[in-house]
Order: C-alpha cells, then structure tokens, then sequence
C-alpha cells in the first residue's frame, strides 16, 4: 500500500505535471526548431508569438462566450483556437514581409537576423500588452476534472490523491496529434520534404527549382499555429499573462538547443527533459519518502533539491550538461 | 527547333564569356561548346577558371560580355533556376546530395519542377545505377562518395535535361570508382544527353571526351577532340605530365 501511495504522489505531483508541462514545452520548441532549420536564426520573438496567438485566441473565445456559444465540457477556446492560429499567421507573415524578408534578401550573418527578432519581440510584446492589458487571465471554462482528488480517493481507497484536469488530458492529447500530424506533413508530403530539402542543403534545394519564398511563408504559418496551440494550451493548463509567456522563452530554447536547433524530434525530446528536470528538481520529496522509508529512516527536510524559484536555473543546467557532452544537441542539430 | 542559322550550331555554346565575380574578370572571352549527345571536357590547371566557366554557362556567374546560347535561344540573361526549365541539369562538386534524406527524396527533389509522373524517370534512373535502387530508403549521407556522387547525377538527371554540366564528378574518390563513373557518364551520353564536365583526372576525361577544352588564366589554350589533344605534344608535355 504504501509503494502504491508515493506512486501515486509521485503521478500526481511530478508525473502529471511534467507530461503536460514538457507537452506545451515541446510545441513552443518545434515552432522554434523548425525556423531555425529553414532561416537558420534563433527567433527571440517566438514566447511572444505565443502570447500573440493566445490573446487573439482569448478574445474570440470571449466574444463566443458572450453570443452564448460554449463547447460542453470542452473549453471553449478550442473552437476560438483555428481563429487564433489565422490571426496569429498573418501578424507573422506580414512582419516576414515589412521586416525578414529585406534583411533576407541582404543575405546578412544570422546574428543579425537574431537581433532583428529581438526588434520584433519587443514591438509584439507591446501590442500584446496593448489590446489585452499585462494582468493575468483566465479563460478556461467547461469541465475542470476528468476526475478529482476526491473521487480518485474513494475509487482506490489511497491515501494519496490524483486529480486529474481536462487541461491536462488536452494538453497531452493535443501534443501527440500535432506531432503526428507533422511528422506526416514533413516526411511524406511534396511541401514537407522541400521544407527538410531546403533545410539540408539550401543552394542544392535552389538549383532543383524549390521556391525559397513559399517554404519560408510555410514555415512562418507551422511556427504561428505550433505557438498558438502551446500557448493556448499552456494559458488553459495554467493562465494567461504576457510576462510569463516572454519567460517562457526561455525553457523553449532550452529545449530546442537540448534537442538539438533545427531538428524536430530532438525539440519534443527537449521538451520533455526540460520540463521534467524543473518539476523533478523542485519537488519536494519527503511525501514520496515517507511511504518508502522505513520510519527511523525518515528525512527531517523537505527532500527538494532547490525552489521553484530556480526553476529557470534549472533548464540552463541541462542545456549546459547536455552540450558539455554532446555539443549539436542529444539529436543532431544543424547548429555548428 | 528553329530551322534558321543556328542549324549548324552546337546545342550549347557559350561564346567569348567574360566575366568574374569582383572587380577583375576571371574569365577573358572564354568560349565553350558542346552538340548534341556529345561529351565536352574542360581541363587545365588549378585556378585557370574551369569551374567558373562552367558556372557561367549555367547562369551563377555574371558576364560582362558574351553569351550563352541553348538549342539557339540566348538564355544569358535567365537565372539558373529557369535554365533548369530550359533542360540545363547541374551537378556541384561538393553538397551535392541532401545528406538527410533518402537516396529515393534525393530523386523526388530533382524533379521538384515537374508535375506528371516521375515514377518512369525514377525507374531510368535506377537501370542506369543499379546500386541506387538497392540503397533507395538510406540517406544519401550516409552512401560511399562513388554512390554519392551518383545519386547526384541522378537527381539532375530527374529534370530529363538536355545537358548535364558536372564539375568534377570524380573528386575524392577512388581510381577504381572514378572508372566505374567514367563509364556511367557515358551510358548516360548514349540517351542523346549532352554532356558538359569540367575534370581533374585530364588524361582519363579526355579519353572519352568527345571534345576538349583547355582553359589556362581564363582563356581558351588548346581546343580539339579528345584524342587530338591527347595526341597533341605541347598539351602532354604542360598539362598531362610528358
């Protein structure tokens, strides 16, 4: 009973919470992997875009909610979501147009276009702030538990609860039919296998008559729709505020670089490793211990590495002790 | 396909090409030809512009004066991604092949520009080098540099080009596989594809070429069939070591 007890708390308290976070985690890295595999620059606007697609996700979702128009136990974001996705898109397109597409054509060093996306995070941070506010919003509504901590008590009879959250199930669900959904876009499609082409080797992709523009374009519309879902999904697990979503940046190019920069299946992988090393490292144990020690055994601290509030520390020594051991990222990356 | 003045003229000629990409011209009114099925080697030493030349012809090279001509059309001013329209094919000599992917997507991508089926083209490709449909689901990165170099030429070859331009398709490898790619090259100079390859081995490509070019400083030196130039003293004494 008691191995059953601190499996459960540890389902519930590092398991759970880490899918879903390295699941979000993963959809912001593959947005960000897949820019760098094809304009090869790390897009600094990217946390913003996130907040972008999920403001005008957020702002559709209220205007269905005034008109009366809910998804049952669903939230109602995810039919706000699509709306989202195209709003997102076309900000993003038009900024490749007004701003990437000079210095592209310039062909200048990436550190350039890194800093030119620096430009575009702070102008999207503003005009986010300025149609939404800086507050923290919440906009899930429907269901909140697949089922709670109470109801999994008097199923199993455990002392030890999971509660598990519509949010969470989404999150996961959600992640795993985009993922399939791109790998089948980019290994068995015409459009796909131009975008790896142009990837591998981009003078070679040119002389086979590959159009740079429209696989650039394409992969502008993959980012947007990648970071409106995983910031949409993100705001519904947890909430909506723009500072936040600029943070999380941070743990996205974590897990990018984890992966390995331009390669998608190294940014999920990332996700994940991320997302795991930050709840596992500041979870505190002594629940999980107290069921598996013996009692003369039992630790008097609390058994948690370091705070949440190192949590970001925490990526960074990953990304650290990954590339002192294998510098192009656990899957090969393009980065040099 | 016009039957004016033109109807004596080789199928690609690039006539009295100058030009470079800075200020000095590398290339000094440099003309290069090739007919129809024909096999033309460029030879000569390092830096006498071979490469350049070839790259001119393909339209990666500005010229200041000269042209270029293809079946009679002057294409000097098309960039090279419409000459690849036209039925120019183009191999480099280095990244050469999408490493990542497999050697049948390598084949896929040459023939991007196409809309109708490309399944029979594939199928050429592959009785051309049997090895390649063998070795079809592995990426090309990971193939010999004799395999690799095939599935280059087997992804310019996926256009159904008129004129295949390869600069120096036997670098880095083996005597006995640059043998082997000899013999492909000509295989593939017997479909009626004319054949333009810029080499180092000069003593082997001009025994098959059909026409050779011996560029030095930018400028024609010695021009003739592959055997006169083999024969020719002063081109065996300089360039083909006595």
């Amino acid at each position: 009973m008691d191995a059953a007890n601190a499996l459960v708390a540890f389902t519930n308290y590092v398991l759970l919470p880490g899918a879903t976070y390295g699941a979000q985690l993963a959809l912001g890295a593959l947005g960000a992997t897949l820019i760098y595999g094809i304009m090869r620059f790390s897009n600094f606007a990217h946390g913003d875009t996130m907040a972008f697609g999920t403001m005008a996700t957020i702002l559709v979702t209220w205007l269905l909610q005034s008109i009366g128009i809910s998804f049952g136990p669903l939230p109602t974001a995810l039919i706000a979501l699509p709306v989202g996705i195209i709003a997102t898109a076309t900000f993003v397109l038009a900024t490749d147009r007004l701003v990437y597409r000079h210095y592209r054509r310039n062909k200048v060093p990436s550190i350039i276009l890194v800093m030119v996306s620096l430009g575009v995070m702070f102008v999207m941070n503003g005009v986010v702030r300025m149609i939404i506010g800086v507050d923290d919003r919440q906009f899930a509504d429907g269901a909140r538990f697949v089922f709670t901590a109470a109801q999994f008590k008097t199923w199993t009879g455990l002392a030890e609860p999971i509660a598990l959250r519509v949010s969470q199930v989404i999150s996961l669900i959600a992640a795993v039919v985009v993922v399939a959904w791109l790998y089948w876009f980019l290994e068995k499609t015409r459009t796909g296998k131009s975008m790896r082409a142009f990837s591998d080797n981009e003078n070679l992709a040119l002389l086979s008559g590959i159009n740079p523009e429209r696989v650039v374009a394409i992969t502008w519309i993959l980012a947007a729709a990648l970071a409106t879902i995983a910031g949409v999904l993100y705001g519904l697990d947890k909430s909506f505020r723009p500072f936040t979503y600029f943070q999380l940046l941070l743990p996205i190019f974590a897990a990018a670089v984890v992966g390995g920069l331009g390669n998608p299946l190294g940014a999920i992988a990332g996700g994940f490793v991320v997302a795991f090393s930050e709840v596992a490292v500041t979870y505190s144990f002594r629940k999980v211990a107290t069921y598996l020690l013996p009692d003369d055994w039992q630790p008097d601290g609390l058994l948690q590495l370091l705070t949440t509030d190192y949590k970001v520390a925490v990526s960074f020594s990953v990304l650290v002790l990954v590339l002192l051991f294998k510098p192009s990222g656990l899957f090969k990356g393009k980065a040099a | 396909m016009s039957p004016d003045t033109t109807q004596a003229e080789p199928y690609l000629v690039g006539e009295a090409m100058t030009g470079g990409y800075g200020a000095a011209d590398i290339l000094k009114t440099c003309t290069i030809t090739a007919a129809k099925g024909e096999i033309a080697v460029i030879v000569g030493p390092n830096g006498a512009g071979k490469s350049t030349a070839m790259k001119a012809l393909f339209g990666m090279l500005p010229l200041r004066s000269g042209s270029v001509r293809l079946g009679g059309e002057d294409i000097t001013a098309l960039q090279p991604q419409q000459r690849v329209a036209k039925g120019m094919g183009f191999v480099p000599q280095t990244h050469n092949v999408f490493t990542s992917m497999t050697v049948e997507e390598n084949l896929e991508m040459g023939a991007f520009l196409r809309r109708d089926d490309i399944r029979k083209t594939i199928e050429q490709v592959y009785d051309l080098f049997p090895i390649l449909r063998e070795k079809r689901r592995q990426p090309a990165g990971e193939l010999s540099g004799g395999q690799r170099q095939q599935v280059a030429v087997g992804r310019a070859l996926m256009t159904e080009p008129q004129v295949l331009m390869l600069d120096e398709p036997t670098a880095g490898v083996s005597p006995i596989v640059m043998d082997e790619l000899f013999d492909r090259i000509i295989d593939v100079a017997r479909i009626g594809i004319t054949i333009l390859m810029v080499e180092q081995n000069a003593r082997q490509a001009l025994e098959i070429a059909d026409r050779g070019y011996v560029l030095v400083q930018g400028g024609n030196r010695f021009t003739g069939s592959g055997r006169e130039l083999l024969d020719n003293p002063e081109v065996r004494r300089t360039f083909l070591g006595g």
